[in-house]
């Protein structure tokens, strides 16, 4: 037991050292604010290096631009680009989503077409799954496509999607619809890619209740597609969304922002009882290590996952706790944290409060991370079905025509 | 990335599952809880020696197997899972490690090899009295050799040899060696949360007493001796957690309520898959504290702590949360939940409260943040 390479996890280790510090950027590009603004060329720039050496997507075959790698080999250049200035990535969704499904069910004329400019970050790519009826649900997807009634084999698409992370600056998506209502709701989706171009697509920023606007609505007007954007089979877009979503599990990635680190270098220097600092509360520090206990948990539990890939085995179910335990930690230690300010803690002004408000953040928008990539509840349901393997819930929709389910508001 | 056991490790920790099916069914647990005159599994005991766990970590040397701490790990998982009604902490994580980490040769050649062979069973003996031992309440002392005070309660106190204690000398806090079969020491079993974990109150007049490791260091050894014994009983509580998760979802499978099995229900089904993350989370830091155990490194009193703190919390969520999923039946004596339910409040103060454990922890942090 260590946490040493292995000699070839060495080996290619110094050689993604060696080509990051020839070619990582020297310095940051300003905030990636998550919404397109600022960094956008300087992340296809550095997109685009990766791709020409081949590191954009290590795991995938060389004719693809890849190295033919390891997931292993992955996580090492991850880690060692993680330690430069390096831009935001706004292409982790297509590439670890989006283009995989495409990939898996398009012609070999499609793939030619999409796959390299995917890759050197000259054309992004989102996923239109959730919907205003169907977060959670994402199979009741309303989103329609029916046949055009010229003959031509076309499909037009109306509806809404909803929670579309970066779709304003997306060029292409993969969409979710349905087009077969009298079939039971997983029997009659249909997966397309699309042109957001296209004018009958038009983006809305969503007013998220942090302030912030990282995700989007989508509408739908009569939108024409070629029968060849098809993904996957008719009626067997259900099946397809799981290979996106399989994927999605592995891109999706926890809480960042203040931990425990950050809230006891706050606890120094903020007044608590009887004169002392707030870190010699004995309420705050059984919070604290706690904290500390579960973070520690989180990262020996990714490098036991790390080690089952270094060995070339199947990672064991242990990943799928990361997200549940750190967005409901991001929830209660940015709480706590305001709270050890006493009323000083309403002031939300990043000139004021400790830290340039981080723990305000954070309490605002852990609601967010508890719910985005799976609630904590859908996230306890999988826990429960797929590694403990206790039954599916009882199913009323299941055998029901989708045109006749309850659908309340 | 090497953080896992090997398949030489995993394939000693399913040899040792065998062996506990077949020698420590929930039944030799009972045979212990149910009678009172019985302390401990005595058959186990000798068993469990044949096996050589109780040398697993001791030296060849020593009379022991001289494998590492990590083999003493996939044990130690094991005999919590099991329930195992043996003096095994106190001998091994406790008074072997002590004299392993302080002892001098002599002291460790006359003493590794009994407990190697099953011949001396050990005891620790700190507390004496409701609350947290400090250098200033300690009331113990030795003087000239002999051992005065009274200690309580110390588990395995009523059928150990040999006990480690912790006393002051000239004011100065020491760790001493104790015959508990030698005048001057009387014995008082005393009624424990864990029937199948016994303890006993410690009275010593003018008992002998010989040094280990050096005078005025005695609370910074037990520090160490505690910290090694954490990451051993860590590994049992994580034993225990998940066979608890186990026995809760085969109960929830079986068992049918308002037509259909309990384990289709989200309220048990989340519970159970609480339960799996918080086992998920003291596995892993009890794998980063086997890791620092056997490569003694600095890391040891933070990594202790954690593993001690996840695994506590998992072992005492995973008790009472797999007796609220049984329902009435698991309320009952006949059912094995509360065999669980009681160890998990055994380990997790034997070697002192998590609370102690998160204070610990704190300032470990406090002192590596501010370095």
């Amino acid at each position: 037991m260590d946490f040493n390479d292995t000699p070839e996890e060495a080996a290619y280790r110094a050689q993604v050292r060696d080509w990051l510090e020839a070619n990582a950027p020297k310095q940051s590009a300003g905030v990636d604010d998550g919404e397109g603004g600022g960094t956008m060329a300087a992340s296809r720039a550095w997109q685009a290096k990766k791709a020409d050496a081949g590191y954009a997507q290590i795991t995938w075959p060389k004719e693809w631009g890849g190295q033919g790698g390891t997931p292993i080999q992955q996580v090492i250049f991850s880690q060692e680009e993680a330690k430069h200035p390096i831009p935001g990535n706004p292409f982790q969704i297509g590439l670890g989503m989006c283009v995989p499904t495409v990939m898996t069910f398009a012609d070999e004329e499609t793939k030619k077409r999409f796959v390299g400019p995917a890759l050197r970050g000259e054309e992004i790519w989102c996923q239109l799954f959730s919907e205003p009826s169907g977060g959670s649900d994402v199979a009741a997807a309303r989103t329609k496509a029916v046949r055009a009634d010229d003959g031509s084999g076309d499909w037009i698409i109306s509806g809404q999607k909803v929670w579309t992370t970066g779709a304003q600056f997306s060029d292409f998506g993969i969409v979710v619809c349905r087009t077969d209502s009298d079939a039971p709701k997983h029997k009659g989706l249909t997966m397309f890619w699309l042109d957001m171009h296209d004018p009958g697509v038009e983006v809305k920023p969503i007013h998220q209740m942090s302030g912030g606007s990282g995700f989007n609505e989508v509408f739908f007007t009569d939108v024409r597609v070629k029968n060849s954007q098809m993904v996957g089979p008719l009626n067997e877009g259900w099946k397809v969304s799981l290979v996106t979503l399989m994927n999605e599990r592995l891109a999706v990635g926890g809480a960042s922002g203040a931990g425990w680190s950050e809230f006891m270098e706050a606890a120094r220097g903020v007044q608590g009882y009887d004169g002392q600092a707030a870190i010699k509360d004995h309420a705050l520090r059984e919070k604290l290590a706690d904290w500390y206990v579960q973070a520690e948990g989180l990262k020996h539990t990714r490098n036991r996952t790390m080690t089952a890939l270094s060995r070339g085995q199947t990672p064991g179910p242990e990943s799928s706790i990361g997200k549940i335990v750190s967005a409901l930690q991001m929830q209660d230690l940015g709480n706590t944290a305001v709270e050890m300010l006493d009323q000083f803690g309403i002031i939300d002004d990043p000139e004021l409060a400790p830290l340039h408000a981080a723990f305000h953040t954070s309490v605002m928008f852990a609601p967010g991370l508890r719910i985005a990539g799976g609630t904590d509840e859908i996230l306890k349901n999988i826990i429960a079905e797929r590694v403990l393997g206790l039954p599916g819930d009882i199913r009323v929709d299941k055998d029901v025509a989708f045109k006749d389910m309850p659908t309340g508001r | 990335m090497n953080f896992d056991f090997s398949d030489d490790q995993k394939f000693l920790k399913s040899e040792a599952r065998k062996f506990l099916d077949a020698n420590c069914g929930a039944g030799k647990v009972r045979a212990v809880l149910d009678d009172e005159r019985k302390a401990y599994d005595q058959a186990l005991w000798r068993a469990v020696a044949g096996q050589g766990w109780l040398g697993a970590a001791i030296p060849e040397e020593h009379g022991g197997l001289g494998l590492g701490h990590l083999e003493l790990c996939v044990i130690a998982e094991e005999l919590g899972r099991a329930v195992a009604a043996i003096p095994f902490a106190s001998t091994v994580y406790f008074l072997a490690e002590a004299v392993m980490l302080a002892g001098d040769e002599a002291q460790k050649a006359e003493i590794l090899p009994k407990i190697a062979a099953g011949e001396l069973i050990g005891a620790l003996a700190t507390s004496e009295g409701p609350g947290v031992l400090t250098p200033g309440s300690m009331k113990t002392t030795v003087s000239s050799g002999k051992l005065n005070g009274v200690k309580i309660p110390v588990t395995d106190g009523d059928i150990a040899d040999l006990c480690l204690v912790i006393a002051k000398e000239n004011g100065q806090p020491g760790l001493y060696l104790v015959d508990l079969n030698a005048a001057g020491v009387t014995r008082e079993a005393v009624k424990t949360l864990d029937p199948t974990r016994d303890a006993a109150r410690l009275t010593f007049k003018d008992a002998p007493a010989r040094r280990l490791g050096p005078a005025g260091e005695g609370f910074a050894l037990l520090e160490q001796v505690l910290d090694r014994a954490a990451i051993l009983l860590s590994f049992e509580q994580c034993g225990g957690a998940d066979k608890c998760l186990e026995m809760a979802k085969a109960y929830a499978l079986e068992r049918y309520a308002f037509g259909r099995v309990i384990a289709s229900y989200q309220a048990i089904k989340h519970k159970l898959a609480d339960m799996y993350v918080k086992n998920e989370l003291a596995r892993s830091n009890s794998y980063y504290g086997a890791w620092a155990l056997n490569t003694n490194a600095a890391e040891m009193p933070i990594a202790a702590s954690a593993a001690r703190i996840a695994a506590s919390e998992a072992f005492w969520f995973a008790s009472k949360e797999n007796i609220q999923t049984h329902g009435g039946i698991g309320f009952t004596w006949e059912m094995d939940c509360h065999l669980y339910y009681r160890r998990s409040r055994q380990l997790s103060l034997v070697a002192g409260a998590p609370r102690v454990w998160k204070e610990r922890l704190v300032s470990h942090l406090e002192r590596r943040n501010a370095a």
